[in-house]
């Protein structure tokens, strides 16, 4: 499967005092980084793709259609958090498995999917684990092995490796990049790294009080012309 | 929609309360229509005193109840593994299930005029004591029952502090008061309201103690007038006023105390930090293990003397009657019974509170049916058994199935009894896992019983198992609702204790009463390993 | 509760254009201490249905209020045939409920204190109100109630609430019975003596066997119960000179009853030896009538009150809320 088109149009949001709205394209298979300071409304814009929250007006265009009043689990989205990706008391295939079956009702191909989007993932022979006997990067792989499973074309990143030190991180970043190259997928990711970005992303989108206020290149915004508040957030 | 499944859940099972309360209100109506004169007679000076004396009491008892088990259920916080912690949790549940007669002897045992303490008592008043009746007997015997079961709730809340809080604070250098002021005290805030409304509650509706201990009839409570009403004066009428009067009066001091409080946010992070460590020190240590030492001496006084009083009966014997064993095995079963129906309708109530809650915009205020589902439910407490019992016998007795309806009554009734005290429980718990969950498990569409299994009951059957151990000791204890129904059709333990005490067998109702204190404890320990299993 | 007439025509129309139902069947609602297994009733059922060859069946509830209560909810759609375990001072309300029908039997073999002439309630038993004492603490009890009364508050006794209980208000009207329109004052003075009130007669004799208080109000029966089952004498009623409250516990039939047979049967078995031998020493009471053999030794040591009294049930009925009234403004200063 490759990936789908995101499209954001006149969507509105409130939160609170807070008027946001958001506009933006994304190709299919680009991998776009939302940047921009906290409270901007980066991971709201996240929320909206995944369905988490409903736009008080305009469209929402997951692959050419229309997400609205499609409930989480029925868009073509995945979605990493930074914490709490993982049920405590379910150890790891089970965490993953719930990524074939909500239900975990399991056959054995499933079971043999399961562990090789763990041997995927680099967390081959840790089915039995429970998250908390995890490391952090570990439980984050985990998460990222359910996506596999799940096999969806749109992937978001919320700030998904920000815990990670910066080794760890750099491998998670290879390992988003390994896996895209072999699926193909959209990827959105929120992060406050321009690392990150460098590595990995095709465009940037640059979100500041509600709105998306620049996409450009990556190699552009991190140019002298990039906008202003962008080079001040990233404090060039 | 799953939200909406909840929500109809909820729903559901607001209006089996409210068919409860509602159909046994009906009921005393009809029969009331005949003449309703009674209701507007009832209203007057008598009623005023008999008003302001149950209001008095209450709030005084629910002082003194809850603020002594602030600090106890802090000093436990303060230590989560000292030896025989956890037989102090479960004893605190005992008293919950005993009869208040029996409780009242307990107390007496003590602080009686021929009580244990009655020699020391006289040589320091230097007259002849009295025995603690009035006022004071009647707090005393309050306090008794519910600084336990607020210490207990409290408890709960306190350990529902993050960890990550308690490390800070650790690392952070904070002193008892500091981690009190900062910590423990905002925690507190948020459930005192709630467990102080319970408290109050109770101690509205207290009968037996009230009358036993209170030395005439100045201590009257509403309960009593309403009993009254309905069982020596046969007057429907002036019992619903009554009862109404009972809940308004309740439901308006509750609504202050509600005011009060604040509600706290889950906690939503991955709890994987291990249990956090003690942190008092030396000095703290001592004056938790005094706190600690003195509730126990105070609810375990009344509980030995019970013990002693039972141990004195012929044991062997009321073991080996076949009365003693039905009588078990009935309550066995209902109170099981009741209490599985009560922590399934506690949680069809927390999902579907929690699940409006999601729905509404964060700035907006709840709705009613949010708050119905939340603190409404708790009203039926006030709301007295032999008001249900008589309410829906009048409905039923036209289907010739009121002896059939027995069992399902006292079911129903003791598990409605108990909802506010498994809420209680439950809903915290709930509502961290919910914010814990929700959105992976609404992106991974796990729904329904899938969810209910896999998701949800995991992270409540801790809590879930609380409420269970709370419900079951409850319903042990209750014998009010079957007063109308007909005692062969339901022979309980307490209902055999009363019948016995009611025909000079009083060391045979003793040794009942030291049964039925086992059978609780044995309980609330089968409930506490279903909470520790995995 | 008042029964319009004409409803009342139209049921017994119903019932008698009813099928005859199967009349090989009594049901009795009673109060639970007697069908308790140290109660009456086991030995009651198993002569009945000896004689009778039909299935006696008991239905108990707590009380003789509660059964009265019971009856007033299911109207004359009760499953009664027969209600046995009423007192004397709920006749008068429970003939008003008009579920009653006349019981038709001979009261020759009856006898209890004071006489016995009523078309509806016929006495099984009977017995008087009584301070019962430790005579471990009291040498030298009160001899009259007025003596008990003017004695000083230093020896305590524990009553019953007359709102809550048959003895409580038993001793409401012991008090009226004697004091007449001082009653209020009498209360006044004994208040101080008054250790508590108990919602029934369970908890105030449990009150006073844990030692509480040397004094109870309960039935001159009641050292019987002590002597026979506990071989202790150490319990003891005190006699009034002036007289005790006399409570006497009848059973009638209902309009149901009315039409089986069994019902008058019954009522008739129970003025009999083979009903009356099975009270002394399960209910706790005296016979109202002849019993095969002679009673437990025991019960002849018990105070004979040389005085019954007694008011009248229609003028408890009409009084009793201005008499409680009184006792509470009295008792609650």
């Amino acid at each position: 499967m490759s990936g789908a088109a995101v499209r954001l149009e006149n969507v509105a949001f409130s939160y609170g005092e807070t008027a946001m709205s958001f506009d933006l394209d994304v190709e299919a298979s680009e991998i776009v980084a939302i940047m921009g300071p906290s409270g901007s409304g980066k991971s709201t814009l996240l929320n909206l793709v995944a369905g988490f929250e409903a736009p008080s007006s305009g469209r929402i265009l997951i692959g050419g259609e229309d997400a609205a009043g499609l409930p989480p689990a029925q868009r073509p989205v995945s979605m990493v958090f930074q914490e709490n990706n993982l049920f405590s008391h379910l150890d790891v295939a089970r965490n993953v498995g719930l990524g074939r079956s909500p239900s975990l009702r399991l056959t054995g191909a499933d079971r043999a999917d399961i562990a090789a989007a763990l041997a995927r993932t680099g967390l081959a022979g840790k089915e039995k684990r429970l998250p908390a006997e995890l490391s952090g990067g570990e439980r984050q792989r985990v998460a990222l092995a359910r996506a596999l499973l799940r096999d969806r074309p749109v992937l978001l990143l919320d700030e998904a490796f920000a815990s990670l030190g910066p080794a760890l991180r750099r491998e998670m970043l290879e390992l988003v990049r390994d896996l895209d190259a072999e699926r193909r997928m959209t990827i959105l990711m929120v992060t406050h790294h321009p690392g990150d970005a460098r590595a990995l992303c095709h465009r940037i989108a640059f979100v500041e009080e509600g709105r998306v206020a620049a996409v450009a290149p990556t190699a552009e915004m991190f140019s002298p012309d990039a906008p202003e508040a962008f080079r001040a957030y990233i404090g060039a | 929609m799953a939200r909406d499944r909840r929500i109809l859940a909820g729903v559901a099972g607001l209006g089996l309360i409210g068919l409860l309360i509602g159909g046994a209100f009906a009921g005393l109506a009809f029969e009331a229509a005949r003449d309703w004169s009674g209701a507007a007679a009832a209203f007057d000076a008598y009623l005023v005193r008999v008003a302001g004396f149950t209001l008095w009491q209450a709030t005084l008892s629910t002082l003194l109840s809850v603020a002594p088990a602030i600090l106890v259920a802090r000093a436990l916080a303060r230590h989560p593994a000292f030896p025989g912690r956890g037989l102090v949790l479960k004893l605190f549940l005992v008293p919950l299930a005993l009869p208040a007669i029996v409780a009242a002897m307990g107390v007496l045992a003590l602080l009686g005029r021929a009580g244990l303490f009655a020699d020391p008592l006289t040589a320091l008043t230097g007259s002849r004591w009295q025995g603690i009746y009035g006022l004071s007997g009647i707090l005393v015997a309050h306090v008794f029952f519910n600084l336990p079961l607020a210490a207990r709730l409290l408890l709960q809340a306190l350990e529902a502090v993050p960890a990550d809080q308690w490390r800070l604070a650790a690392q952070l250098g904070m002193g008892a008061s500091a981690s009190f002021r900062l910590i423990e005290w905002p925690a507190l805030r948020a459930a005192l309201p709630g467990v102080a409304g319970l408290v109050f509650m109770l101690c509205v509706t207290s009968f037996t103690i009230v009358l036993t201990l209170g030395g005439g009839p100045a201590a009257t409570t509403l309960e009593v007038a309403i009993y009254q009403a309905l069982r020596f004066d046969f007057d429907p009428a002036r019992a619903v006023a009554l009862t109404a009067l009972q809940i308004a009066l309740t439901a308006a001091a509750v609504l202050f105390l509600l005011r009060l409080g604040a509600d706290m946010a889950g906690d939503a992070s991955l709890p994987v930090a291990p249990r956090r460590p003690a942190v008092a020190g030396a000095a703290e240590r001592v004056v938790n293990a005094a706190i600690i030492l003195a509730a126990l001496l105070f609810v375990a006084g009344p509980l030995a003397a019970v013990t002693v009083s039972g141990l004195r009966a012929d044991l062997a014997r009321l073991a080996r009657e076949p009365a003693v064993h039905a009588a078990t095995l009935t309550s066995l079963v209902l109170a099981l019974c009741a209490a599985l129906l009560c922590v399934a309708l506690s949680l069809a109530l927390a999902a579907a509170r929690r699940a409006l809650e999601m729905k509404r915009p964060r700035t907006a205020r709840p709705s009613l049916l949010e708050r119905m589902l939340d603190t409404g439910a708790g009203f039926v407490l006030v709301v007295p058994p032999i008001v249900v019992g008589a309410g829906w016998f009048v409905a039923l007795r036209g289907t010739g199935q009121v002896f059939a309806a027995a069992p399902v009554m006292v079911i129903a009734v003791n598990a409605v009894m108990a909802m506010p005290f498994a809420i209680r429980a439950i809903r915290p718990a709930w509502d961290a896992a919910s914010a814990r969950h929700e959105r992976l498990a609404a992106q991974l569409g796990i729904t329904g019983l899938a969810r209910l299994r896999l998701i949800d009951w995991p992270s409540i059957r801790r809590p879930a198992f609380t409420a269970l151990a709370f419900a079951m000791a409850l319903s042990l204890g209750d014998l009010g609702v079957i007063a109308l129904f007909g005692s062969d059709s339901v022979q309980t333990l307490p209902y055999l204790l009363l019948a016995r005490m009611g025909s000079y067998r009083t060391m045979d109702a003793a040794g009942l009463a030291l049964i039925l204190g086992a059978v609780c404890l044995a309980l609330t320990m089968l409930a506490e390993r279903g909470r520790a299993a995995r | 509760m008042r029964i319009n007439p004409s409803i009342l025509v139209a049921a017994t129309l119903a019932l008698a254009a009813a099928p005859a139902a199967a009349q090989d069947k009594l049901t009795v609602y009673t109060y639970d201490s007697f069908t308790a297994e140290w109660g009456p009733g086991p030995a009651v059922e198993k002569a009945f249905e000896a004689e009778c060859g039909c299935d006696l069946e008991f239905v108990a509830v707590a009380d003789g209020v509660a059964l009265l209560n019971r009856l007033r909810l299911e109207g004359k759609g009760t499953r009664a045939d027969i209600v046995l375990g009423l007192d004397t001072n709920l006749t008068f309300e429970a003939r008003q409920t008009g579920l009653f029908a006349p019981h038709g039997v001979t009261l020759d073999r009856v006898s209890v204190p004071g006489g016995w002439d009523d078309d509806t309630f016929v006495p099984y038993d009977y017995g008087y109100f009584a301070f019962v004492y430790d005579s471990e603490a009291i040498e030298t009890p009160p001899a009259s109630l007025r003596e008990l009364v003017e004695a000083g508050p230093e020896e305590k006794i524990v009553i019953q609430d007359p709102r809550t209980s048959t003895p409580g208000l038993g001793l409401l009207l012991w008090v009226k019975a004697v004091y007449g329109d001082e009653a209020a004052g009498a209360w006044a003075r004994l208040k101080d003596k008054v250790l508590t009130v108990t919602p029934g007669w369970s908890e105030a004799y449990g009150l006073f066997t844990s030692g509480e208080a040397a004094m109870v109000l309960s039935y001159t029966t009641s050292p019987a119960y002590h002597e026979i089952a506990e071989g202790s004498t150490r319990y003891k009623a005190a006699g009034f000179a002036k007289g005790h409250y006399l409570q006497v516990e009848v059973a009638a039939r209902t309009l149901r009853g009315a039409d089986n047979p069994l019902a008058q049967k019954f009522l008739d078995f129970m003025t009999t030896p083979a009903f009356q031998d099975a009270i002394p020493e399960a209910n706790w009471m005296f016979p109202a009538g002849e019993t095969s053999g002679p009673l437990d030794p025991a019960f002849d040591g018990l105070v004979k009150p040389e005085r019954t009294l007694a008011l009248d049930a229609e003028e408890v009925a009409e009084n009793r809320q201005a008499w409680i009234d009184e006792w509470l403004a009295a008792m609650s200063r």
